[in-house]
Order: structure tokens, then sequence, then C-alpha cells
């Protein structure tokens, strides 16, 4: 999933100045899970928008909801009509789902509510770890199910670094070394020989940005 | 005149090199005079890549002023900062600058640095280095393009003795013999009997290693590195031993392990040679040599 952190408080807030109606629209997948622009968010930051304005006596209006996916055009077209009066809109959504909004209620005026940061996992409640920088050539198949593109500091595919210490990564001692990790893992399969393997360059070109993929199916529509 | 660092290393002699760093800014005068005092001294100069991601002068143009004032460099190049273009370009043009020793690193991480938001590169790491260089000498770059004039370079790359967990370590340094580094400077070592296990092992290989010397200027610094290098263990003993050095004779005892290392080495045969970093301190390396008896 997508991992998300709320934007600072402030810095909505400022960005909101000179208007008098805002909307605030959630998003219920990725943001949603990990609590940074699910329902209840924007809840909360709405309530927090509007006690902060009221106490500087502004009045500004301003309303919420939450959308299922903002990133995918059929849920959006279920409340784009609702947007049309507003001065902003404030999308909780990742990056993605902002830009789709913006797409789609042009020339609507919008602001990112998050940050998004990642594609990541949940090893236990309320933490999320980065485990895919979507390199679009996967190897996890050699390498023990970790990526060495993600969990390694330096992407390095083909061994560890000088830098790693028993078990710890060189940039941080409380990061594990990923190769420390990819080793032991390939030990227990049997497979300690894929280290031995000579790994390329990556190649970029398969992940040339901005990428684009089109389903079999609908080419030619 | 020089004698090429290959050549060096196909004689058979004991081999010994040395670390200079470039300045942060154009002043030059230091590093030239480092060069001057240890060009003779030694058999090669390592010229530092924006070491420990601390932003200096290149190392291709050190290199170039090692090579002008009549000694032999060899040029370290990480995959830090640079992408493939930028490093087969740097490589040509050190072939054309008459350099042809290579040092192929990954490079430390650049949140280690004095530029921690920058964007590391890593697009191609120590490995992929060495190998690029092995194909420019081919006479076609890595995107399969013929090259005019092919640059030939002695390559080298490094390898951590007493990295812990050691297998890993061990099957990388396997794949840089494979991918044709000539020859191997350490990680400082400090526990010989480690390292001559290292080597045990490395011998099996037709490679060059020098041991990594690290002067150690204080106990506390022997502590810190315990604490805090990777890859670095100075023994109990040699701590002690650092401490017992009377007031303001650190330094001295300092230069004394090392240079009772470097004998050790060198009498009993343990490595090919050795490669010292006197960290901010290359200003005492002859007196090390000295108390090697070199
Ligand atoms: S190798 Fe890593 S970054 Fe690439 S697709 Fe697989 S998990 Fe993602
Ligand atoms: S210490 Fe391990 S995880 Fe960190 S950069 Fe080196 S190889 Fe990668």
């Amino acid at each position: 999933m997508i991992v998300a952190e709320r934007k600072p408080f402030d810095e909505i807030k400022t960005a909101l100045a000179g208007c008098r109606k805002v909307f605030i629209l959630g998003c219920d997948t990725c943001v949603s899970v990990c609590m940074a622009g699910g329902k209840k968010e924007v809840g909360l930051l709405a309530s927090q928008l509007r006690m902060s304005f009221k106490k500087d006596g502004k009045d500004i209006q301003i309303d919420e909801d939450t959308v299922e996916r903002q990133c995918n055009r059929e849920y959006m077209e279920l409340v784009l009509s609702r947007l049309q009066d507003y001065d902003l809109v404030v999308s909780m959504a990742c990056g993605a789902g902002v830009q789709l909004l913006a797409d789609l209620s042009e020339p609507l005026q919008i602001l990112p509510g998050v940050n998004t940061r990642f594609i990541g996992m949940t090893p236990q409640d309320g933490t999320w770890e980065e485990r895919c920088r979507a390199c679009g050539n996967c190897i996890l198949g050699e390498t023990g199910g970790i990526c060495p593109v993600t969990v390694c500091a330096k992407g390095i595919l083909n061994g560890p670094c000088g830098g790693t210490d028993h078990g710890k990564c060189e940039v941080d001692k409380d990061k594990d070394c990923a190769w420390t990790l990819i080793y032991h893992r390939l030990e227990k399969m049997g497979k300690l020989d894929n280290i031995r393997k000579d790994f390329p360059p990556r190649n970029h070109l398969v992940q040339c940005h901005p990428a684009k993929q089109v389903h079999e199916v609908y080419k030619g529509e | 005149m020089a004698v090429s660092f290959k050549d060096v290393l196909r004689s058979g002699e004991f081999v010994v090199t040395a670390e200079v760093g470039p300045p942060k800014g154009t002043d030059i005068s230091e590093m030239k005079s480092h060069i001057s005092l240890l060009k003779d001294k030694v058999h090669a100069l390592n010229m530092t890549d924006n070491q420990s991601s601390v932003m200096r002068l290149s190392s291709l143009v050190g290199c170039h002023i090692i090579k002008e004032m009549g000694g032999v460099p060899i040029l370290q190049m990480t995959g830090r900062d640079r992408n493939r273009l930028a490093l087969q370009s740097d490589l040509l043009s050190a072939s054309v600058l008459g350099i042809d020793t290579v040092l192929c690193l990954t490079g430390d991480h650049i949140t280690l640095g004095d530029h921690k938001e920058a964007k590391p590169v890593h697009d191609l790491e120590s490995l992929q280095i060495l190998k690029a260089v092995r194909v420019l000498a081919s006479g076609v770059d890595l995107g399969g393009n013929p090259l005019k004039g092919t640059p030939q370079f002695c390559a080298g790359a490094v390898v951590t003795p007493e990295a812990d967990p050691i297998e890993p370590q061990l099957m990388k340094f396997e794949k840089k013999v494979w991918a044709g580094a000539e020859f191997f400077q350490t990680q400082a070592v400090f526990d010989l009997e480690t390292f001559k296990r290292f080597m045990a092992y490395a011998e099996k290989f037709d490679v060059k290693i020098l041991a990594g010397i690290v002067l150690l200027t204080s106990a506390r610094m022997a502590t810190y590195m315990n604490q805090h290098v990777a890859g670095i263990y100075v023994p109990d003993n040699l701590v002690s031993e650092m401490a017992s050095a009377p007031k303001g004779g650190a330094l001295q005892k300092g230069i004394e392990i090392a240079g009772r290392m470097i004998r050790k080495i060198k009498e009993e045969g343990i490595a090919h040679g050795v490669h010292i970093m006197a960290i901010g301190k290359e200003t005492v390396v002859p007196d090390i040599l000295q108390a090697a008896g070199l």
C-alpha cells in the first residue's frame, strides 16, 4: 500500500487563509489504513480547523466527505458535482489521488493534505515500513523475498558494502543491514548461491517516468 | 621515473600505498606538500573521492596533480555521486591524463556526510564499476557502443576482513575477483590473528592484498572506532597500550604500533603489502615507515 503522513496542521491552515468555503476530501483506501487521510482523519482535521478558525474569529465553512478511492475515476465521479462551489478542496489522498482530483475538477483549487512517502507494509500495528520502490523488474525471487533495492540504503544488488556491522546498516544503527538479512534468509532456504550470481546494473528504462501501462484488453480502444 | 602500479604489483615487492585527501576549496598547497612528502616513499598514493560523503576537490584532479608531481596515483571512484555516464566519462578522462590505476568503491552513504539532503546516485555499485572498467578496456562502453581509443586500467577494490558476519563479505570478495580486481586494499586491521585467517582464505585467489593500516592517535580514537566504525576492531591490548602512552606521547605510540604491525606483516609474509591511512596526520607517514624499517 501507499504510505502517507498528514501535513502539519499549521501548513494546511495557512494555505486556507483567504478561503470562505473549503471541502476536505478523504480517501478510504491506503491513506485510511495508514491513518493519514481516511474518514477518521478527515473528521479530525475538519473539526480542528473549524475550532481554530472560530477561535481566530474567522468564518470559514468546512465540509467533508470521504470516497472509496480517489485514484479511481468511477469513485470520483460520484462526488465531483458537490465540489463546484468551494474555494478550495483539500485532498487527503496520496499524490496520485490528488492529481486525479485536480484533473477532473479543473479549474478548482486543490491542496494536498498529506505528504506521500512510500510503498510499504505493516509489520506491526501503527508501524509502516518501506519495502518496494516499484523498480519495474522484481528480483525478490533471487533475494529470499527481501528487497535490496529498497531495504539496502544504497540499493546494492551484489552483496553487502563495507558499512555492514553486526547485522546493522552504516546509515543507522537501528536499521537492519539488508544484505545480512538476505544472507540469513537464503541460508535457511538453502539458496546461498544466489548471492554469488552477478546482478547487472539496473535497467532504469523500465521505470522511465512517468510510467504508464495499458491492459491488453483495453489496448486499441 | 615512477614505475606503474601494475608493475609494482607484479614485481613481488612488498607494496606500500598511502592516502591523500583533496581539500575542501581551491587551496591545494597542503595537499601538494603531502604529495611531495610521500610520493617517493610509497609505491602509490590513493586520492580519496569525496571521502565520508564530504564534498571536496575531485579525486581525478587530485590524481592529475600527483602525476604532475612525479608520483603514482590511485584514483578512488565511488558510485555515490555519479551515474554510469559520469563514471565512464571520468574513467576515459583519467586514462587520457595517464592515470592508470583505479579503486572501485560503492561509497559511504550520503547521509554520513556534509550534504545530507543530496540525492544519492548509486547507479553502479563497486562490483559494477569494476566490471565497467573491464568493459571499457574491451573497446566498448556499457551501452555497447564502440570506443575510439580504449582505456586500460589496473583495477582494485576493498574488502573488510573483520566484517561480521564474514561469509557474505567473502562471497562479495570472490565476485570482485571474478569481475577483474587485481588488488585489494583492506579495511583497517588491528588483530593480525583474525587477519591471518582471512589471508589463508584470500591466498587462493590470484590477487594482491594490501592490509589496511590506520594510525591510532589516542586510546579514545581506538574506543570510538570500536563502537562506531563498521568492520574495525581494535583489540583491548592495543587500546590499553595506547592508554599507557605518556602525556603528549599518544601519537608516537600510534606510530610505533603501526610500524610494528607493518614490520610483522612484511617479515611474516602475512600480506602482499600495506595501505596506510593516517587520516589527517599524513605528515607522520614517513615516521611510520621508519618505525616499520621500510
Ligand atoms: S525488486 Fe524491490 S523495488 Fe523492485 S519491484 Fe521487487 S520489491 Fe519492488
Ligand atoms: S550496511 Fe547493508 S543495508 Fe546498509 S548500505 Fe551497506 S549493504 Fe546496504
